[in-house]
């Protein structure tokens, strides 16, 4: 196989300089998964903010938020260099505190959230990536730094 | 019409994410071959976003809402195009992958939109 593989081999790439993208690799199913969780936050907090305020304005504001947090990321992502790297891994430290915070808030205090937002119980509707996304960005950005 | 439609590409769409998670599996870049099987569901997500705004045309309400319902119909429509467009960048098995994690997403568009227009007994 000339192609690179996912374990412990580094990428061709890594020799040919020192500012190594981001957005390859394992990265380029992080840009996937990112960009479709900003469209998705983005869209659905638009949505609520201008469509239903006043029923949930806590949810819909946490949801913007989570919307910012993962542009910014997939941002970064996509431009590279250490320090968009640097960026990503607090963003990303950020994401995972607010899925945790927000996923344990609306566990404990349910009235607080007439609607949900896309970190409700932990991502749930979502089918739980968003806490499995900080996680392994997490992981990947630390990986990049040694490459 | 649409439930049928939004059934089939749910189907076709897992069935893509398979095959391209079957060659991230073992590690290879994503090929014609699979690019064909991107056009073909990509084809199915446009016939669907025209389909859908006929129906809103001639008069059809989804349960709802308008808004939400033409914004899944463009997400569906573009999800696996876009992820088609980044692994022919990436010609390694993470290109394959990305296509498989987009054919998913699309899938979970899908039985969204099932719900949104309020499907099988509209």
């Amino acid at each position: 196989m000339p192609e690179t593989s996912a374990g412990s081999r580094t990428p061709k790439a890594a020799a040919d300089g020192a500012r190594r993208s981001l957005g390859t690799g394992p990265g380029r199913l992080l840009v996937a998964l990112y960009g479709v969780f900003t469209v998705a936050a983005a869209s659905r907090a638009a949505y609520q903010l201008i469509a239903q305020f006043d029923r949930a304005p806590l949810a819909y504001i946490l949801s913007a938020v989570s919307a910012v947090v993962y542009a910014f990321i997939l941002f970064s992502l996509v431009r590279g260099g250490e320090g968009a790297r640097r960026a990503a891994v607090v963003c990303c430290a950020l994401e995972l505190v607010g899925v945790l915070g927000v996923g344990t808030w609306t566990l404990v205090d349910r009235s607080a959230f007439p609607d949900a937002t896309v970190w409700s119980n932990f991502g749930m509707g979502y089918l739980f990536i968003p806490i499995f996304l900080p996680v392994t960005g997490l992981l990947w950005l630390r990986r990049a730094r040694r490459a | 019409m649409i439930d049928a439609l939004t059934v089939a590409i749910g189907v076709t769409a897992l069935a893509l994410a398979a095959w391209c998670g079957f060659a991230a599996y073992r590690d290879e870049p994503t090929k014609d071959w699979h690019f064909i099987g991107m056009a073909v569901v990509s084809l199915l997500g446009i016939i669907q976003l025209v389909v859908g705004l006929v129906q809103l045309g001639s008069g059809g309400t989804p349960k709802d809402g308008t808004a939400i319902f033409v914004a899944y119909l463009i997400g569906a429509a573009a999800c696996v195009p876009a992820t088609g467009f980044l692994s022919l960048s990436e010609r390694t098995r993470w290109g394959s992958a990305t296509v498989a994690a987009g054919a998913v997403v699309l899938a979970v568009l899908e039985v969204r939109l099932f719900d949104i227009w309020g499907g099988g007994h509209a």
